[in-house]
This record gives structure tokens, sequence and C-alpha cells, in this order.
């Protein structure tokens, strides 16, 4: 059995979000070194504030400022930080309870280390040199053992427009193993073979393997080689251009069910006019150099395929 | 909700329950290479095959996967063409199977198959459940699943209803018993290890580890013929905490208590609990949610301490109950699950064997 494949594959993404008018107007705060809170029915202040009440989920509009000190409720010792969050030295996690608010904020705390750190504290905000309106506005809280602040007490005016939105960026790193099936499938493609695995019930040989039938839900083990020459079974004219893609439109992408397989893989047409492609046109791969797969089909020339012996594979 | 609330619904039952073991990494396999051996088993256990069922729902996460769509490729396993009554929920599988419950209960299906799965070796798993996290004001600081569950033990220590030692009590326990638990990921003794994050000890958290599990579901006379004892689902809930975590009284699983009291729980006593508590500190806030006494056996398949498999374990937790049921182990078990950081969403069942 051929080595199991393995390579990184990074997931990143910049989610984009708008944020609703409490939102909207909190993160706005944070850029002016202001926080607000949103004040319940029952007269509870929520920092950081929410638009709908979590107990009676009631709509919530009444902003109130609240101080940049407050008490630690809980707390826990990073003593080695991740990529990613508020400090890269060691630090607490904390739970804080603003001045003039009911409920508490998760941030981080900057303290020499867990014996200077514990539940009642106080602590106060520490305000991030360029604020863009972001929960890192606030860039992390510090110990603080003069007078409670008072709300607003520290605010910068900003000229800014107000903050609607945010852009969330994340990523993820990952250590990918296509599995047993797939690697054997991407070995045999660096020879310039293509493999798939036959189902011991159905006898169909599925390509690109999963290690599965599908249809009778049974592993498939038998290797099979496959092609190289197959039919186009059904196929589309592609006619706007892909970004990043040097592919010339109009051009065609094709169901190739390669001849040994019992269902059809994609594959791009070339080495005919577009509108030349049809059903039952027999092709073969075009490899160009150091690729690890087909760059493309092309005709062989030899006579269509008749319908019949592919209609199964549509 | 409990059947008494509902009267003249159909009797549902847990007719079979397969399990993979949890390991660290499954590189040789993928997500539907390690779950087909663990379908073919409960189908094996009840004689039917995949065009019987009635109804399948399964569980698990893209973002374990780092890939769209990716319970797609999974579905190969069940034999899903031609084309089968299908659903699938990003959660854990405890949840599929209540949606497949639910289903049953509609009289439009007789069975279903409830599977799910978990590969979090591929990624970092404390890093891929910040992406679960309030997008706005907590996802962008990264808090890992880790530091949170830290925060919930550290208010549990100062809340007086724990130390450090009485943590590494749950931790050591879950890993004896699960010297039993062929599948556990962990099992024996095990050191309490350096702080992950303070107060929380490697031995105070859950192994990281790669996992599936599958359950059959039937209704009325189909459960009897399909096992001979089977774990009849008296009452099954699931409710959710406020969001932000500062809203929250760490120390307690409100969720919990109602989703137990709507399941009936507290009707009669039970024998036998599965819990599903990542964190030792959590066995705590579960056990004082739930009014278990030390007359309760829980966790005797070690729990989540000894093995986590994301997405499964809470089908596991359900699965474990009713396999003690089936063996007579048990007469009347509790199962829960939970979902998102600190214990934020819990669901609970109350199953039981018929009377002996
Ligand atoms: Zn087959």
């Amino acid at each position: 059995m051929p080595e199991v494949l393995k390579a990184p594959l990074v997931v990143e993404f910049p989610f984009t979000r708008s944020l609703g008018p409490v939102q909207s107007a909190f993160l706005t705060g944070l850029r002016e070194r202001l926080v607000l809170g949103v004040r319940t029915a029952d007269g509870r202040t929520l920092v950081p504030p929410v638009e709908y009440d979590p107990v009676t989920a009631e709509e919530l509009h009444e902003l109130v400022e609240v101080a940049a000190t407050g008490t630690v409720t809980t707390w826990a010792w990073n003593h080695a930080p991740r990529r990613g969050q508020p400090l890269a030295t060691p630090f607490a996690w904390v739970l804080v309870r603003l001045d003039g608010a009911g409920t508490a904020l998760l941030h981080a705390l900057d303290a020499p280390g867990p014996d200077a750190v514990h539940t009642g504290m106080r602590v106060r905000i520490r305000w991030a040199e360029n604020r863009t309106g972001a929960i890192t506005d606030i860039a992390c809280f510090e110990p603080h053992d003069g007078e409670p602040g008072r709300p607003g007490g520290e605010r910068q005016e900003s000229d800014g427009e107000r903050v609607t939105g945010i852009v969330a960026p994340a990523r993820l790193d990952y250590t990918y193993s296509p599995g047993r099936a797939q690697s054997a499938y991407i070995e045999a493609l660096s020879t310039r073979r293509t493999v798939g695995e036959r189902c011991p019930s159905c006898r169909k040989v599925y390509v690109p393997p999963r290690g599965a039938c599908p249809t009778c839900g049974v592993p498939t083990a038998e290797q099979v080689e496959v092609g190289p020459r197959g039919t186009v079974t059904t196929f589309c004219i592609v006619n706007i251009k892909a970004k990043n893609l040097d592919i010339e439109v109009p051009y065609v992408y094709a169901h190739i069910a390669l001849d040994g397989a019992g269902l059809a893989l994609h594959g791009r047409i070339g080495g005919i006019p577009y509108d030349q492609v049809r059903m039952g046109l027999r092709v073969e791969p075009v490899w160009t150099d150091g690729a690890r797969y087909p760059d493309h089909y092309r005709p062989t020339g030899e006579p269509d395929a008749d319908y019949d012996a592919y209609k199964e594979l549509l | 909700m409990t059947r008494e609330e509902t009267p003249g619904v159909r009797d549902i039952a847990i007719v079979a329950f397969a399990q993979t073991d949890v390991l660290r990494t499954t590189d040789e396999l993928s997500e539907v290479e390690m779950l087909m051996p663990v379908l073919h088993s409960v189908l094996d256990r009840t004689g039917l095959k995949t065009a019987d069922i009635g109804f399948t729902c399964s569980g698990s996460s893209d973002y374990l996967a780092g890939r769209a769509f990716s319970f797609t490729l999974a579905l190969d396993g069940v034999g899903a063409w031609p084309p089968i009554s299908e659903s699938h929920v990003e959660m854990d599988g405890a949840w599929a199977l209540y949606e497949a419950w639910t289903k049953l209960l509609t009289g439009d299906a007789d069975t279903a198959l409830v599977y799910s799965y978990g590969k979090s070796s591929p990624g970092s798993l404390r890093d891929v459940l910040t992406r679960q996290l309030d997008p706005y004001y907590v996802a962008p600081l990264w808090p890992d699943s880790v530091a949170l569950a830290a925060l919930q033990a550290q208010a549990l220590i100062d809340a007086g209803e724990a130390d450090e030692s009485a943590l590494a009590t749950i931790g050591t326990r879950s890993r004896r018993v699960a010297t039993l638990n062929s599948h556990a990921q962990l099992r024996g003794t095990v050191p309490q290890g350096d702080y992950a994050v303070r107060p929380l000890r490697t031995g105070d958290c859950p192994p990281v580890g790669d996992g599936a599990a599958a359950v059959i579901l039937a209704a009325g006379e189909r459960a009897r013929e399909l096992c001979s004892r089977p774990a009849w689902i008296r009452g099954i809930d699931h409710r959710i905490e406020a969001h932000s975590l500062g809203v929250r009284d760490l120390t307690d699983s409100p969720s919990t208590r109602l989703a137990a009291e709507r399941a009936g729980v507290f009707e009669r006593p039970v024998d036998t609990a599965e819990l599903h508590a990542p964190f030792s500190a959590q066995e705590i806030v579960l056990r004082k949610a739930l009014r278990l006494d030390d007359s309760v056996r829980v966790n005797l398949s070690g729990g989540a301490l000894a093995a986590n498999p994301m997405m499964a374990a809470g089908l596991i937790r359900m699965g474990e109950a009713a396999a003690r049921i089936h063996r007579g182990e048990s007469d009347r078990a509790l199962a829960h699950a939970t979902s998102g950081p600190c214990l934020q969403q819990n669901l609970v069942a109350v199953l039981e064997g018929d009377a002996r």
C-alpha cells in the first residue's frame, strides 16, 4: 500500500459583517474610547450590548455609558498565548464587569503572573493606539488601584464615520490527508496513470475512488487502471473567463467516461473548436510538463462512440 | 418533551449502537472510510440493510475537515444512490438523533439511522473551535476552548464548589473506569500534568481524537423485532444558554436542568447517567443541575475525559446509555450531550428498558 499523502491546507477567509444599531454604536464608541451598554426593561445594563434581551427576547435600544474601569468576575491564566490572541506574552483571560454594567465582558488582562490576578481585582481598559471600531480597540485590561472611572471619562472624539461593519479575518491551518483510496489515485497520477476502485458488490469502477461505493454502501479496495482514452458523455460551453485562469473563452468543460470506468469525471476539452465538441466524442488526456493531472483532453480521431456504449454513464 | 405530555404518540427506542475506537490520528482513513465499519456494524446488529432504513440523519462539522459540504462525501458510506431520505445537522450527532426521533414521531418512517463523526486531527482543534464563537465581540480575540473551560473552572473554585484536587479526581476516575472501554482513547493512569490554561491541567481536559458512532432508532413493534430489550426514549429535550459568557452564571447549567425537567428526568430516579462533560469542572456543574447523587452510576464508559471525538461524543453518550439497557445493566438511564463553549447547549434524554 502506498504511503498516505499529506499536505498543508490553509483556509483563510475575511468575513465581512454588518452591524445592527446596537453593535454599531458600541464599536463606534470603542473607537472613541467610550464604552456603551444597553439597558434592559428590568434595569440591567448589558456590556457588551446586544440587540435582544437574552432572557425575554425583547428588542433593546437604550444605550448607556459605563466606565472603563471594572472588576474581574473570573479569570484563567494563559501561559502560552496562541496566534491571534490579544497579547503575545503570558496573560490572564478575564471576564470583567465594568463599573455601571450588570454583565461581564471577555478580554485579556496584562499581569506579571497568576499570583497577581484574583477574582474581585480592579482593572481598567488599556486602549489600543490605533482604533478602528472593533473589540480589539480594547488592547487588553490592566490592574488598576485608583478610583472607579467615570462613564465616558476618557472619551476621545473622532471625526470618523459611524462604524457599520467589521471585517473579521480568520485563518485555520490543517494538515490534509485524503485517506487511503484517494492517496492511491493521486500516486498513480504522478506516473500519468488513472486508477479507480471496483465495488465488490455492483462491480462498478469508481474514479476518483473514495473508498466506498455510494450505491451499495460498502468499502471498495480492488484497484483498476482505467483510460487513458475516454468518451465525452455530456458537456457545457464556458463563456465567462474565471479570475486567475488563463484559458481563452469560450471553451468546453465535459464529463468524460474513461474506458473501463463506471462513472464520468470532469475535464476541459481542447484541440478542437468549441462548437464541434459533441456527445460520444472520443478523447485522450494531454499532459503538460511537471503537471499533476491532465491539462485537458483532446480528440483521438477515432469514430464517435455509440450512444448505447455510454448512456448509463450520463 | 415526554411521551406523557403527548398521549397517543408512538414509542421510539434506540435498538442498536456502534462506535469506532477513538484515536489521536487516522491519517490513513478518509471520513467515509472511518465511518463505514460503524455503519455496517450497527446495521448488522439489527439485520437491516441500508435500503430498509426509513430515514437517515447525520452530524458533523465542516470546520473540522476544513472543507465545505464535507458531509456529502460521508454519505457514500450509507449507499446514498439512488436517493434516500436524508438530513444533516452541523452539530453533534445527539442533535441528529433528536431530529430523527422527531421524524419517527410523525409516523413518516419506522426506522432511522443516525450517525456522526469527527476528525479533529487535521487541524488545531483549540483554534478551530474559536470559529463557533460570537463573531463580533469574542471570536476576534481567539479565546480557545480550553481557556473558556478554564474560566468556568475558576468560577466554580471561587464559588467554593471545587478545588484543583477535586477536579483531578474526576479525570482520574474517568480514565480508570475507561479501562473497561476498549474504544476509549485515554485509559488507566494518566498524569494530571501541567497547567493547560490555569486552573485546568492537561488531566482536566479531554483528549483530542478522531472517531465515529451510529445508532438505529425504531418505533413500536418494529423496535421489539429488532432488539430483545429496546432502550425506549421516554423523553428528550434540548435547551441553550445566552450567547454571551458574561451574562451567564458559569457555575450552573439552567439549560441542562430545564431540558431534564422537560424530558421527565426528575419524575423517577435514574440508575445510570452518561454525561457529556469534556472538562472535569463541567461534570460538577452537570451533576448539580441534574441532581445526581452517589446512587447514580455516572459515566461508566469513562465519558468525554477518556474519549471526546468532536460531533460524535454526545451521540456516544446516548449509545452507551442505551447499550446498558440493551444488556440489562440499567433500567432507567439518563443521557446528556453538550455543544459549544462552557456547556452552552445541552440535550437530555431519558431511556428505559421494559420491566423485568
Ligand atoms: Zn456497488
